[in-house]
């Protein structure tokens, strides 16, 4: 059998079926499988915005793709190599990602003249040169499904819900993955219902087999992909939503403080809220507010109050908490808020991913209410970007955002466990009784990080009165002094700023430190530029990578790179955000370049804009 | 606790440097003194002791009280309190609220601050117009209410706090007013004692923009026959002559007015005050808008059981804490080893 296989270096696979084929679950089980077997990955579930849509239609296709190779993976894949299509529509849907030339497996039983209709086809496709370009394998895989789980006993309905698991059963065998994790994952999840974890198991065994034994053999390759030369360690598959969740967790400990999280629920940030619902063992307590203001409000109560206060949400509730972020930048208290980005404006695509709200975080507020604002980039670096942010928050007593996006927040990726033991703690101090008769004053600074120290209710001498009015500079009471206010905006901002010398210097990814072009990101735009960089640069071109983490204020070296470089580009899911940013700080003419469709950037989109600017 | 060692508190100690800002003749004075007289007397500490408002005139309050003050934005004083609480459950947390920053803009972290009934003491000082931006009409203003937004006169009908409060799910419901000083501190201090959300409306007069608002029921000569002051196991007895009581008919389905001695009438017909009574409660906070009716005052509904949203909330955190380190969690799962 072996030589029947033919080493990949890498693969993307698409899952495509209705909301209810169990497609995430599908394309989740499938990425366990593969990081067990020590390849790089990286996976993007693509579903749609209603819980469950009229089934077969085209608006109800749920998708789930995994990139994973025996080399450094970094983006899900331009085009899937292999589709999966489990009724007409989630072909409809999905079809034109597919490359010319890439394997279409099809569940031909779901092709009935009424699925047919629903998904907008006259005829079936299947058969015919619209489908060509591909090599397709029809199975009835309802029917081989019933055959597998007969002895079962089960309902029809509840029959055909192991579809999911005989299709990955052959994807399985088709890519030379192990079975095991997902036996071990099943018989846990359906521990009360034993039969039902039985007939999932048959139904993947029988898909395992069809493809060894069968039939398919005789046509279609079997495929192995090795593990990459990862660096030695202890490796998980990880969502940016997890990594993020523990990495505030983190940062709690090394400040010393409890994490109290005020949050609402919203589309793609709920699973933050989920996260920290369920660290109770670590300590968390969660509020689950009324709405996206109760839950800032309680997050800015938890911080007076002497705990670390965090919110997570996205966009339109990034909103609503405006006007409580200015609250916490005048009353000087830390507090961290998390952006999981999607779609906007307004409801905008709850579902998809976008990084449209950077003006929002640096600029978005009434009055000068500057904010340190961080960015992540995959979902591993979650982890250390969310301990940062807490980090800031509480050294310089200032709210700080935390973005990420959509893509982020739900892809997975092995990422190597890190040394808890070796994080720096920054413990925090809180302020102590004034000796003698002197008056407490809230606002007292550090004189290096002009951070006012923080008096927490229950101390005996630092009682003390703060709000949203303007304070007085020494005293903290309420002041109109035009001159005050002058100062107090003045150090607020001086605050904020000095913040650059307390951040890693930027680096470049890749490339040199000077040349013709850089291309410049932030977030999720990592993956494919990185992977686009390295192929121009593989060319011959002269095209370097610099991604940002801290947007504001920008690392105290980024003038002078970006000035090294003859000209800028910035790839951004968004209308040209960090671009501008750019040019009000540095007047560094950078060219956007801009994708805006929900769905993250291609390597070749990116790649032929680096070779489009070169060559202008 | 105070202990022997320790010099009792007065209202000097709960009494800040800073100048009161309030129009002479507020009744947020009055409520002030009587915060600052009151808290030395419940035997509490000032660094136990924070003050929560919102935005408005009565939002100043924490300003002026010599302990932990947060005056933070408008509507939104109930949900930083009850993240304090949260952070640390230990504190005596009162929200300073009135009518348009509680009910208005607020009206929804209220409810919920009440329906959760978060261990908090909200005052809610209702002087039925919006003070600090100039004299608009209040969600408590009485219909046809004149003011610079209603030139002809308001016509939406207004909320009566009480009923809002027990509606959300109020556990403690009581009632007072600005020119009280006798009746509040009781009032305080059953708020403060009480475990749980406890709402207080205070009937508060501003000078300037709606004054008299409720004088038809504070006027020295009127207070008697429209004030009645309700004490649990107490018979509901008004009036001057204290001749007049509340009785319950059981056709209509009604609290009405009777006079003891007319029509045969005697004190055994009237109704006791049973704090516990939810529904009686309901009935007590609406008496007052028809002619003739008393406002009721005191200590409308306060719930026997216990219970408290904190504990219970931060019970699940302690019962489960320390139990797996986030190493171990972060460590278990399915895990590869790379070599």
């Amino acid at each position: 059998m072996a030589s029947d296989v033919q080493v990949l270096e890498s693969a993307v696979v698409r899952f495509a079926g209705d909301s209810g084929d169990g497609m995430q679950l599908t394309g989740s089980q499938f990425t366990t499988s593969t990081a067990l077997s020590g390849s790089d990955l990286s996976t993007f579930p693509d579903f749609p915005a209603e819980i469950r849509a009229p089934v077969g239609t085209t608006f109800g296709v749920s998708a789930f793709q995994i990139n994973f190779g025996a080399k450094a993976i970094k983006t899900v894949g331009d085009r899937p190599d292999a589709l999966v299509a489990m009724n007409p529509a989630a072909l409809k849907v999905n079809l034109k990602t597919l490359r010319p030339g890439g394997l279409l497996v099809v569940d031909a039983g779901t092709f009935t003249t009424r699925n047919l209709q629903k998904a907008g086809y006259e005829t079936s496709p299947l058969g015919t040169p619209q489908l060509e370009a591909y090599q397709v394998i029809e199975l009835d895989i309802s029917k081989l499904t019933l055959e597998a789980v007969k002895e079962f006993g089960l309902g029809n309905k509840e029959a055909l819900r192991c579809k999911n698991m005989w299709t990955l059963g052959l994807m399985l065998w088709m890519f030379s993955r192990k079975r095991e994790p997902v036996i071990d994952w099943l018989q846990k999840k359906f521990a009360k219902l034993p039969q039902v974890a039985e007939a999932n198991v048959a139904a993947l065994n029988a898909g395992h087999a069809f493809g060894e034994t069968a039939e398919l053999s005789a046509t279609v390759k079997r495929y192995q992909i090795g593990a990459v030369h990862s660096e030695p360690g202890l490796y998980k598959t990880v969502t940016g939503s997890q990594a993020l969740s523990w990495g505030i967790v983190a940062g709690g400990e090394l400040a010393g403080l409890d994490i109290v999280l005020g949050s609402y629920p919203i589309t793609p940030a709920s699973p933050i809220l989920h996260a920290l619902s369920g660290m109770k063992e670590q300590g968390v307590v969660t509020f689950q507010a009324e709405d996206e203001i109760a839950a800032i409000c309680a997050a800015i109560g938890a911080s007076y109050g002497g705990a670390l206060g965090v919110t997570s949400s996205s966009g339109p509730g990034i909103a609503l908490k405006g006007e409580a972020l200015g609250l916490a930048i005048s009353t000087e208290l830390p507090v961290v808020v998390v952006n999981s980005q999607r779609g906007g404006p307004s409801t905008g695509l709850p579902t998809k991913t976008e990084q449209s709200d950077l003006y929002q975080a640096v600029y978005g507020r009434n009055g000068d209410a500057p904010i340190p604002v961080l960015a992540t980039r995959s979902p591993g670096d979650c982890f250390e970007t969310a301990i940062e942010a807490c980090r800031i928050a509480v050294k310089y007593m200032t709210p700080v955002m935390l973005l990420t996006d959509g893509f982020i927040a739900n892809a997975a990726e092995p990422w190597k466990l890190p040394d808890l033991d070796t994080l720096e703690p920054f413990p925090v101090e809180f302020a102590k009784a004034p000796e003698g008769e002197e008056e407490f004053s809230p606002f007292v600074r550090d004189e290096k990080t002009l951070a006012r120290h923080w008096p927490k209710p229950g101390v005996a001498g630092t009682e003390h009165r703060i709000g949203g009015i303007e304070k007085d500079y020494n005293t903290g009471h309420i002041s109109y002094d035009p001159e005050n206010h002058q100062k107090m905006t003045d150090v607020r901002h001086a605050k904020v700023e000095g913040i650059a010398n307390d951040i890693p210097a930027q680096d470049v990814d890749q490339g040199t430190a000077s040349g013709k072009l850089a291309v410049v990101g932030w977030g999720s735009t990592y993956g494919p530029i990185s992977e686009a960089v390295k192929s121009a640069r593989d060319e011959g071109l002269d095209v370097s990578h610099i991604h940002i983490r801290y947007i504001s204020p920008f690392p105290a070296n980024l003038e002078e790179l970006l000035r090294s470089y003859d000209r800028i580009i910035v790839p951004e899911m968004n209308a040209g955000q960090l671009k501008t940013v750019i040019r009000d700080k540095f007047l560094i003419d950078a060219k956007p370049i801009n994708k805006v469709s929900g769905q993250p950037f291609k390597i070749q989109e990116i790649l032929d804009a680096i070779r489009a600017e070169l060559a202008a | 606790m105070n202990d022997l060692s320790t010099p009792k508190l007065t209202i000097k100690d709960f009494t800040s440097d800073q100048e009161v800002r309030w129009c002479p003749g507020c009744g947020d004075y009055a409520i002030l003194k009587c915060m600052q007289r009151t808290l030395p007397e419940m035997g509490v500490t000032r660094e136990n002791t924070v003050f929560v408002s919102g935005i408005g005139c009565s939002s100043r309050f924490p300003y002026y009280m010599n302990t932990y003050g947060f005056h933070t934005i408008h509507g939104r004083a109930p949900a930083v309190a009850t993240g304090l609480k949260l952070a640390n459950p230990e504190l005596d947390v009162w929200v300073v609220t009135g009518d348009g920053d509680g009910l208005s803009i607020g009206g929804n972290h209220l409810l919920h601050a009440l329906r959760r009934d978060v261990d908090l003491n909200i005052l809610l000082f209702n002087n039925k117009i919006y003070g600090l931006t100039k004299g608009q009409y209040s969600p408590t203003s009485d219909v046809g209410t004149k003011s610079p937004s209603t030139p002809q006169g308001s016509v939406d009908p207004s909320l009566n706090p009480i009923s809002f409060a027990i509606g959300s799910g109020a556990r403690f419901v009581a009632r007072t007013v600005d020119t009280a000083q006798k009746h509040m501190p009781g009032v305080f201090t059953r708020a403060h004692a009480f475990k749980g959300a406890s709402f207080v409306e205070i009937l508060q007069n501003c000078i300037v923009y709606n004054d008299a608002a409720w004088s038809d029921i504070t006027e020295k000569k009127a207070a008697p026959e429209r004030q009645l002051l309700v004490e649990h196991g107490e018979k509901m007895i008004f009036g001057a002559e204290r001749n007049k009581g509340i009785r319950f008919n059981p056709s209509s389905f009604r609290l009405e007015v009777v006079i003891i001695g007319e029509n045969g009438i005697t004190e055994d017909d009237l109704l006791t005050h049973d704090e516990s009574n939810r529904q009686l409660a309901i009935m007590l906070g609406e008496l007052g808008a028809n002619p003739g009716e008393p406002v009721v005052m005191g200590v409308l509904y306060a719930a026997q059981a216990d219970h408290s949203y904190t504990q219970a909330v931060l019970g699940q955190v302690e019962a489960q804490k320390g139990k797996r380190s986030l190493k171990d969690l972060m460590y278990s799962g399915q895990t590869w080893e790379v070599k």
